[in-house]
């Protein structure tokens, strides 16, 4: 049977991982390659390494770590931030990150997601999504890693949803916005509403606190994974009590 | 040994090299047929489309005839192993043919995304060298949309809605549908079985 994926992710500053509460007040967490090996010892089956600082910047990624990453770690782990052409993507895919993450980018110029599924193949294009409701209305939002640049795109969710796995997506991350490093569970409703038409797998993000959020996610949402940063990084929820919880309410995970 | 991997072009050849570095295996990345002929083992790595990988290999001339004629031991990964056989519905391109069969298709099913990506479970009655310390219910790596059904070539399975074939075998050709490189623990313990069959010249 296929397991339901648990997903550390490293918000990547200035070479190092950071922390936030809803997207602002970063702090330090600690050395990218330490928390990476530590992940990965302790079970994680996925890392996501987001630069959240480099879309709204305009500047691209340093990518000096992503290389050092790959060497060590024998788990797949997807690169976001600054990805905005397939040159973009080809060096980070090439320098072995297994998948590469686009948000702001995709939003800017949609065919972008074509050309990477058309030059990859759809496994590598992951497509992330800040969302959150607006008068009853899922929206997008686009450049999340910097408040003064956030903004509404005026999107719905929903739709875009449905665009991006028609331009090629291979996988969606949806990213609860008004649920992330507030760890009072994930918007299982917003979830549900996008795993209805998302034919790819969906990620879950935003909110985790607890072993009871995770149990939650993959049980009414329906997700095939399941994303977070705090509750791992602070030591809150060690994963392997993670996942043996999640194994004895009967969902199925990776020892 | 001398372990050839062949540049199909995918995406993944750089981890499947660091997974190799790992093992403290050196390795060559070519396409040259020469160096190719010349190994003890090669590896077939294959991400992307099947037709773009096919035609890759066939811009390089005398590439797919040394492929097909190779009698040590190689290992298809992904596409690479759909590529061993004869055809796959994926740009209805004719493949490799070293294998019966055809490449098909996951059925499209509301309950179940695609592509097959994530962590899933090999079933699998012992035998296979591949597998030696790999225990059935081991979880392994895919990431893929298209599958080799499962036939008396298959070693070991998975299960995504239907059964298909994880791991098949005939002579000395191999095919791994999941990514070892990618497998944790149990990929590189089929990368090291791999790396340790005798070359057959």
């Amino acid at each position: 049977m296929l397991a339901k994926r648990i997903i550390p992710c490293l918000d990547v500053r200035d070479g190092q991982v950071v922390k936030g509460v809803r997207f602002r007040d970063h702090v330090v967490v600690g050395d990218i390659l330490e928390l990476a090996q530590r992940y990965r010892d302790e079970g994680a089956d996925e890392l996501v390494f987001y630069d959240i600082t480099a879309s709204p910047d305009g500047r691209t990624v340093d990518r000096s770590w992503i290389r050092r990453i790959a060497r060590i770690l024998d788990i797949p782990f997807c690169v976001a931030g600054g990805i905005r052409s397939v040159a973009d993507a080809e060096e980070v895919l090439g320098e072995g990150a297994e998948k590469v993450s686009i948000n702001s980018p995709a939003i800017a110029d949609p065919e972008l997601i074509n050309r990477l599924s058309a030059r990859f193949g759809a496994q590598c294009v992951v497509i992330g999504i800040d969302s959150q409701t607006v008068e009853g209305v899922y929206q997008v939002y686009q450049f999340t890693g910097d408040p003064n640049r956030t903004r509404n795109t005026a999107r719905k969710t929903l739709d875009w949803v449905r665009e991006v796995q028609e331009r090629g997506a291979g996988e969606i991350v949806l990213n609860c916005m008004a649920s992330d490093g507030v760890r009072k569970g994930y918007d299982i409703a917003q979830l549900s509403a996008v795993r209805a038409l998302c034919r790819v797998p969906l990620i879950a993000s935003g909110g985790a606190g607890a072993k009871e959020h995770f149990a939650s996610v993959f049980n009414e949402a329906k997700v095939d994974g399941a994303l977070a940063a705090s509750v791992f990084h602070t030591g809150a929820l060690p994963i392997p009590d993670l996942k043996h919880y999640l194994r004895e309410t009967a969902i199925e995970v990776r020892p | 040994m001398q372990l050839a991997i062949i540049d199909s072009g995918g995406a993944n050849i750089a981890s499947l090299r660091y997974a190799i570095d790992r093992l403290g295996v050196a390795s060559e990345l070519t396409t040259d047929p020469e160096k190719v002929r010349a190994a003890s083992h090669v590896i077939l790595p294959g991400v992307g489309a099947a037709a773009d990988c096919m035609g890759r290999l066939q811009k390089i001339p005398g590439l797919v005839d040394t492929i097909r004629k190779l009698r040590q031991p190689m290992l298809g990964i992904c596409v690479g192993m759909q590529l061993l056989f004869e055809s796959s519905e994926e740009g209805e391109v004719p493949c490799l043919g070293l294998l019966p069969g055809r490449v098909r298709r996951f059925a499209d099913r509301d309950d179940l995304p695609v592509p097959h990506m994530g962590w899933n479970q090999l079933e699998f009655e012992p035998g296979s060298p591949l597998l030696k310390d790999i225990q059935p219910g081991d979880h392994v790596y895919f990431v893929h949309s298209y599958s080799a059904p499962v036939s008396p070539l298959t070693v070991a399975t998975a299960t995504y809605g239907e059964q298909f074939s994880a791991l098949v075998q005939s002579g000395n050709v191999f095919g791994a549908q999941f990514h070892p490189e990618r497998s944790a623990r149990i990929g590189s313990l089929l990368l090291r079985n791999f790396l340790q069959l005798q070359p057959t010249h």
